[in-house]
């Protein structure tokens, strides 16, 4: 396999957490949102990441580009370091990567017009460049994104959830990034107009040849969607494979768990959900050893002491569990 | 005698822009330990349903047709009247476990009010009836959970404790609407498991209002299809995911990615939600229909009954249209 575009070692992100009503002197707490995470991505490749709320996926991403700071690790993309690198370096390798989010309208400006919003990468990036070629990119993205270019006047509030979230892509595809971060894109559309978005990011996938980490919580989603997935439990990977495999083969037990959970539309299916005991463990203060062991129904007295590291072949099917199947 | 008979249910809205026509005869029954699921996407007119019932509706809201609830007219009855029906006779689940309890007041206070008010018990026996629900819902611990207030508890727990809540006073039918669909996908296995326990157990019917169809396929034996504020399709769950007739229950069941089956491409439904508020002509699904003929845009279909068991608003359902163009 070639060169990854990305490749994230040991990637930590810890929050300082100060209990209500604590005293100036008191120590806070360290909530480790990402502990110690390691992920590679080749190029025309998508990786999915699927965990429940809390379970980190969106502050690893964010990390990964340096929105928020990362507590240890190291972020190599496109061949440099991103998290040692300099203010000026790291806008130059802005210019490589967007991000689509999740809250369609929230993340346009609502006194920008549709024009404005997806010319705004390249103008920030591109200052000079002149204003014809600037509307000719505008339109050309719109068109690829299905929207009519002569819309591109009416502003943020004119549009449904469905073609807020098409501009939202064209906005990313203004600079022809190579890496485009997608948190939750279809998690607040309707079914049908959720359809439209996967298929068209897809499509733009294959025409651009853009590398992609889609997060979402829609095991469906991710599957349809993903070359490789991977599981996150508090913070931690539990198992990272090509998603045909993980999905016919899990072999974590909280994937296992994750996967039966899925209502599937078939009513004659007559299989039960496992369910597993309990709440999620609060982040603050993690299980030791492996964090899903107080769920687990294999867990055994090696679980509480040693914490598993993902084990298996690089691009294959690695998992991070003493007992798996 | 049906348990909840819904007839030519509408509800519209005044706005400063205009009305908003947000359910438009609706018709349902429902008999006792039924469950009916009503599917449908955001602004369907599936939440404003069940609460023109429940006398829910907000301030310029505006409910017409006629809901009986074992005989007795409850739309549009005065609060008085319809207090002695809500909680004690029918009850409901909110989407936001999270909103929807009262973060100042402790989880004991709240539940025992309800007993309190309803079943005009002494404290002490509400809070021992609360106790004793909170167990039948499964929540663990559930002694010094009564003691703790909402923002302690996780999303999960906060609505198994709606769940106890609704079920305090023994309702004959639950209103869930759509009761997992803020949670995670172990914790809505979790909270689904037990909704079917308690139907079983307490013989409570069930509406159930979701945007999940995977949902509904496990638990409801009666669908109803929404769409632009009108009901498409209303049939045995079986029956509409076995056969969709109607184009858009077709259409919804192909968008979704699924975990059992490969797709290479979904078969999104092209186009966007209708405006609810123009006056429609025609069937509402007519400009994002692929079966659509020029007298869908200009006739609205009725909801007619297409076979024994199927009740469909369509001039052109898709199993007529196969035997129509086999032969071709």
């Amino acid at each position: 396999m070639s060169e990854p575009i990305l490749d994230v070692k040991n990637l930590k992100v810890h929050f300082d957490i100060r209990p209500s009503g604590a005293m100036p002197w008191t120590k806070s707490r360290k909530l480790k949102a990402v502990d110690g995470v390691d992920f590679k991505l080749f190029p025309g490749e998508t990786l999915g990441i699927v965990g429940e709320s809390g379970c980190g996926k969106s502050t690893l991403a964010r990390a990964v580009i340096r929105m928020i700071p990362a507590a240890d690790g190291t972020v190599v993309m496109f061949g440099r370091d991103v998290l040692g690198m300099g203010k000026r370096e790291l806008q130059d390798v802005r210019k490589s990567f967007q991000m689509i989010f999740q809250d369609p309208l929230a993340s346009l400006n609502p006194r920008m017009t549709i024009g404005e919003i997806i010319a705004e990468p390249l103008l920030t990036h591109f200052p000079k460049t002149p204003k014809a070629e600037a509307q000719a990119r505008v339109r050309e993205m719109m068109e690829k994104v299905g929207l009519l270019p002569n819309l591109v006047n009416r502003y943020p509030h004119e549009f449904s959830g469905g073609q807020c979230q098409r501009i939202g892509i064209a906005r990313a595809l203004v600079l022809r990034p190579k890496l485009i971060i997608c948190d939750e894109p279809v998690s607040a559309l309707d079914v049908s107009i959720q359809a439209q978005v996967v298929n068209l990011l897809k499509d733009l996938q294959a025409e651009m040849g853009l590398s992609l980490i889609f997060i979402a919580h829609d095991l469906s989603v991710v599957k349809h969607i993903s070359d490789r997935v991977m599981v996150l439990y508090l913070g931690r990977a539990a198992e990272v494979a090509p998603a045909a495999e993980i999905y016919a083969n899990p072999r974590h037990p909280y994937t296992q768990a994750l996967i039966s959970a899925v209502p599937i539309p078939d009513p004659h299916r007559t299989q039960e959900p496992e369910l597993l005991a309990g709440d999620l463990p609060s982040p603050l203060d993690p299980p030791s050893g492996c964090v899903f062991r107080t769920r687990c129904r294999k867990a055994q007295a090696h679980c509480a002491e040693v914490r598993p590291e993902l084990e298996g072949p690089e691009e294959g099917h690695q998992v991070a569990c003493h007992y798996p199947d | 005698m049906a348990l909840l008979d819904v007839k030519d249910l509408s509800v519209e809205f005044d706005t400063k822009d205009g009305t908003v026509h947000a359910v438009s005869g609706v018709d349902f029954s429902l008999d006792k330990g039924d469950t009916l699921a009503i599917v449908g996407e955001s602004g369907s007119g599936k939440s404003q349903t069940v609460f023109s019932i429940m006398g829910l509706l907000a301030n310029n809201g505006r409910a017409s047709g006629s809901v009986t609830y074992n005989g007795q007219e409850i739309l549009n009855q005065p609060d008085k009247q319809l207090n002695r029906i809500r909680a004690e006779e029918i009850a409901m689940i909110f989407q936001d476990p999270m909103t929807s309890l009262n973060p100042y007041v402790r989880i004991s206070d709240q539940l025992a009010e309800v007993l309190m008010v309803h079943k005009g018990m002494s404290k002490k026996a509400a809070l021992a009836e609360s106790l004793a629900m909170l167990e039948a819902v499964k929540i663990p611990d559930a002694k010094n959970r009564l003691n703790m207030y909402p923002h302690e508890c996780s999303g999960g727990m906060r609505q198994r404790i709606m769940i106890a809540m609704a079920l305090l006073c023994r309702p004959k039918l639950l209103i869930a609407d759509e009761p997992t669909t803020a949670l995670d996908v172990t914790v809505q296995a979790q909270i689904m498991t037990l909704l079917d326990e308690i139907q079983k157990e307490f013989g409570t019917a069930i509406i159930l209002i979701t945007h999940d169809l995977g949902v509904v396929a496990d638990f409801c034996r009666d669908t109803m299809v929404m769409y632009g504020g009108r009901v498409m399709e209303y049939a045995p769950t079986v029956e509409i995911f076995d056969a969709p007739t109607h184009p858009y229950t077709r259409g919804l069941l192909q968008a979704i990615p699924r975990l059992d089956i490969e797709t290479e491409q979904l078969n999104a439904i092209p186009g966007n939600p209708p405006n609810m508020m123009s006056d429609m002509t025609g069937c509402p699904f007519c400009p994002r229909c692929g079966f659509a003929r020029e007298r869908c845009s200009v006739e609205l279909p009725e909801l007619v009954q297409a076979s024994p068991t199927v009740k469909r608003a369509c001039h052109r359902p898709v199993d007529e249209l196969v035997t129509e163009e086999a032969p071709a």
